[in-house]
């Protein structure tokens, strides 16, 4: 799997032109974001009274989400930090208002006028150190302190993320309840590797009812990586310290002794097992 | 940028009092349509800080703005004119500068910079 792109430079040198034409020009990334998209408005929860909203895409990148959001009705301002993206939301022309700036040092906006914000792979940027002027942590207090004052009473912030790490979604869920968010995790078809999707579903004020009910660990089962049914899929991950699938479990109680006793085992049920000699159960390369 | 974000926008700089509105220095300004959404200006209506809208739009060179926002909101001659001054003008090219300070921000192709610098976190 290619390395992370936050381990290669800060965002605003990773996508420099040619990476930002790449990005917006990938079919299957443009599908992806589309669908991160209409997932995140859709755990927006915004009122359906057919009234336009003025929304936040944090990250916005060269675009992609806020054509969702402009698809949906509403109207948005878009703060992302790379120049080079920008550009070319720019050129498609985007129907939202554009912003370059850095969301580590606080998003400038007025008391309460923002209805909703979504960021779709944005935020876990804010984890990474690129100056040394910066401090994570500060940054995120920023972020989401400013974040907090600006949305609406009532409003939701989604973000769409993908932690490094447990540690890391951890300490960007606590600095958000930190600056007086509400909410918790929504995790999308968590059995899957492939298709599970994290978003942050942070409320403003009064206490949403759907993230409350929708705690249905029991039924989500393995059955439902086929099921195109978002509902079964979905899970309201509340013990955060589930281990997640990718961790395997640990072989060190498997010595040369188990294997030996295990291969008498399988000889006198009559299989075909080989003969035992000094490569049995030797320590291979970690590759395997 | 329109002026429905510059009505938002304030002075992020550290230790600032005097950070909204910012002052809008306009070089280049162009007109693009957008669909008149009655409903949506009612709702932003109550958002607004009026004044800075009528300052905004005059630096923009739009005048039509009455200098307070009548009381009847479905007077639609004035949302019609509310509708041009927040979503139909743009400032491609020009600057945004902090009243207290003096710091301005600048805006290219319709996008303002507003990158602080380590000094003003």
């Amino acid at each position: 799997m290619s390395s992370r792109p936050e381990f290669l430079a800060p965002p605003e040198i990773f996508y420099d032109d040619s990476e930002a034409r790449k990005y917006t020009s990938s079919s299957r990334i443009v599908e992806i974001q589309a669908r991160l998209s209409e997932r995140a408005l859709e755990l927006l929860a915004l009122p359906e009274d057919d009234v336009p909203r003025f929304l936040l895409d944090i990250g916005c990148g060269s675009g992609l989400s806020g054509e969702t959001i402009s698809e949906n009705g509403h109207q948005w301002i878009g703060l992302d930090i790379s120049a080079s993206m920008l550009n070319v939301a720019v050129e498609r022309e985007v129907e939202g208002d554009l912003l370059l700036g850095d969301m580590g040092q606080g998003l400038g906006f007025r008391a309460g006028v923002i209805d909703g914000a979504i960021s779709i792979s944005a935020v876990q940027w804010l984890c990474n150190a690129d100056k040394s002027s910066h401090e994570p942590r500060l940054r995120l207090k920023a972020f989401f302190g400013s974040l907090y004052r600006c949305l609406s009473r009532g409003a939701r912030a989604v973000f769409q993320v993908y932690p490094e790490s447990i540690a890391q979604r951890e300490l960007i869920l606590r600095q958000a309840l930190q600056a007086g968010f509400g909410g918790g995790l929504v995790v999308d078809y968590p059995h899957s590797t492939k298709k599970r999707k994290e978003f942050l579903v942070l409320t403003c004020g009064s206490v949403p009812t759907s993230i409350n009910d929708g705690h249905k660990e029991g039924d989500s089962d393995d059955d439902d990586d086929d099921s195109e049914e978002e509902e079964n899929g979905m899970v309201c991950v509340s013990d955060r310290s589930r281990p997640r699938k990718k961790q395997r479990t640990n072989k060190k109680g498997k010595g040369r002794e188990w294997v030996l006793r295990k291969k008498e085992q399988s000889r006198r049920k009559g299989n075909d097992v080989p003969a035992d000699s000094k490569y049995t159960a030797r320590k291979r390369k970690s590759r395997f | 940028m329109r002026l429905i974000v510059h009505n938002m926008l304030t002075c992020n700089i550290k230790g600032v009092v005097n950070k909204f509105p910012l002052r809008i220095e306009a070089e280049k300004v162009i007109k693009k349509d957008v669909d008149f959404n009655p409903d949506f200006l009612r709702h932003m209506l109550a958002k607004i800080e009026w004044k800075a809208l009528v300052d905004g739009a005059r630096s923009m060179g739009y005048t039509e703005l009455p200098d307070h926002a009548p009381a009847l909101e479905s007077d639609e001659p004035f949302l019609k004119k509310f509708h041009h001054a927040l979503l139909e003008l743009n400032l491609e090219e020009g600057s945004l500068v902090c009243q207290e300070t003096g710091r301005k921000f600048p805006v290219e192709k319709g996008v303002p910079n507003m990158l602080l610098h380590e000094d003003e976190v």
